[in-house]
């Protein structure tokens, strides 16, 4: 199967299609693929464990790698001892490790 | 061998009556004219383009009137010619009350679940 | 030949009106820091990124002046990354759209940047390594 890292740059709080990206990710993961899904800008709003931050934690149980850019969070002042569990922040760099490796990249 | 290219419309009429064409649809055919093996997705608000009867004539700023307004579905329905598929997701489409007869013919049918399956037969899905 | 990969990049935001054209540059910044050879084709709103007739303000709500704002121009940071990527051994290739320079009337970019078409962010991602689209909405 194939490798995707899948770029979230938009919040579920204001834009309803973000449902339908994270259940891209879990159609993927489900067929096999290995799925980053890196979560940028606003992105990262629902990493703070709020009304709209149990999709990502599903994601993650279900297999996703689920990131968080770290200076997206910091820019919000969402701190780890916030987030919802199995989101984990990183560094920005880490799409461009994998765009190099070749993974299939979109960006939402 | 081409690369494959899988070209995802989200995004509508965001910038449409400017440009007198959707960018997104724009470059697919401008892209498919320099050679690129390209099959088009509309999801989202996009679906709409697909729609029978649009009509965005009629505009005018003062004494400036707009000559050619966008067609979109006439659009749509050109990328045929060009042995261009176009797919859309039928999810999108019921949710926002459109029926398949509200639609132009020719498009091959998409669902949300189907779209990740849909994703492994190309080389890159440009998402714009 | 290097062996260091080639990454291209499509934008479409123009500056200062949303977050992506940043994050686009943060992404480019780290590529030239490795030394990738990086290009990006800027269609739409993008083609003002590198617009040569930006020019810095004051910002009299903070009392600052010109030199104190300091006001970030999306011109000066290509030319930055421009430099960053040939320092380490890459390089940055902009071109513009050139139908949507027209219509933005935005002709004068910063030296090195060159008009194109479709076609040639098709022929960039046929020999890049991998190819991001960042769409606008």
């Amino acid at each position: 199967m194939a490798k995707y890292l899948l770029i979230e740059s938009r919040d579920p709080f204001v834009a309803a299609n973000v449902g339908h990206y994270y259940e891209l990710a879990s159609g993927l993961v489900k067929d096999g693929n290995e799925v980053t899904l890196f979560l940028v800008q606003n992105g990262v709003l629902p990493a703070r464990k709020s009304t709209q931050s149990q999709p990502l934690a599903d994601l993650a149980k279900a297999g996703v790698e689920v990131l968080a850019d770290e200076f997206s969070l910091r820019e919000r002042g969402i701190t780890t001892d916030r987030m919802v569990e199995g989101v984990k922040s990183s560094p920005l760099d880490i799409v461009i490790d994998q765009l190099a490796e070749g993974r299939k990249t979109l960006w939402h | 061998m081409a690369l494959k290219i899988l070209s995802i419309v989200e995004s509508a009429y965001r910038a449409t009556l400017e440009e007198q064409d959707d960018p997104i649809l724009w470059i697919s055919h401008a892209l498919k004219g320099a050679g690129a093996d390209i099959t088009v997705l509309l999801r989202g608000n996009a679906v709409n383009y697909a729609v029978k009867g649009q009509d965005a004539s009629g505009l005018s700023f003062g004494d400036k009137k707009q000559t050619h307004p966008p067609n979109l579905e006439h659009d749509l329905t050109s990328f045929a010619g060009k042995g261009v598929k176009v797919f859309i997701v039928q999810d999108d489409v019921a949710e926002r009350g459109l029926e398949r007869t509200d639609l132009i013919d020719g498009l091959e049918s998409s669902s949300r679940s189907k779209v990740a399956g849909m994703l492994n037969d190309y080389d890159q899905i440009w998402h714009w | 030949m290097s062996d260091k990969p080639t990454l291209t990049f499509c934008l479409m935001d123009p500056p200062y009106e949303n977050a992506r054209s940043t994050t686009a540059l943060r992404l480019v910044d780290i590529a030239a820091r490795r030394g990738y050879n990086i290009n990006v084709f800027a269609y739409e709103g993008a083609v003002g990124l590198p617009f040569l007739a930006q020019k810095a303000h004051p910002n009299k709500v903070h009392g600052r002046d010109a030199e104190e704002e300091d006001h970030p121009l999306p011109k000066d940071w290509i030319a930055a990354l421009t430099k960053t990527a040939a320092d380490n051994g890459g390089k940055l290739a902009w071109i513009n759209c050139g139908l949507c320079v027209d219509e933005r009337g935005v002709h004068e970019a910063l030296e090195g940047v060159t008009r194109g078409t479709p076609g040639d962010l098709l022929k960039w991602a046929e020999s890049s390594t991998n190819t991001l689209i960042i769409g606008t909405h």
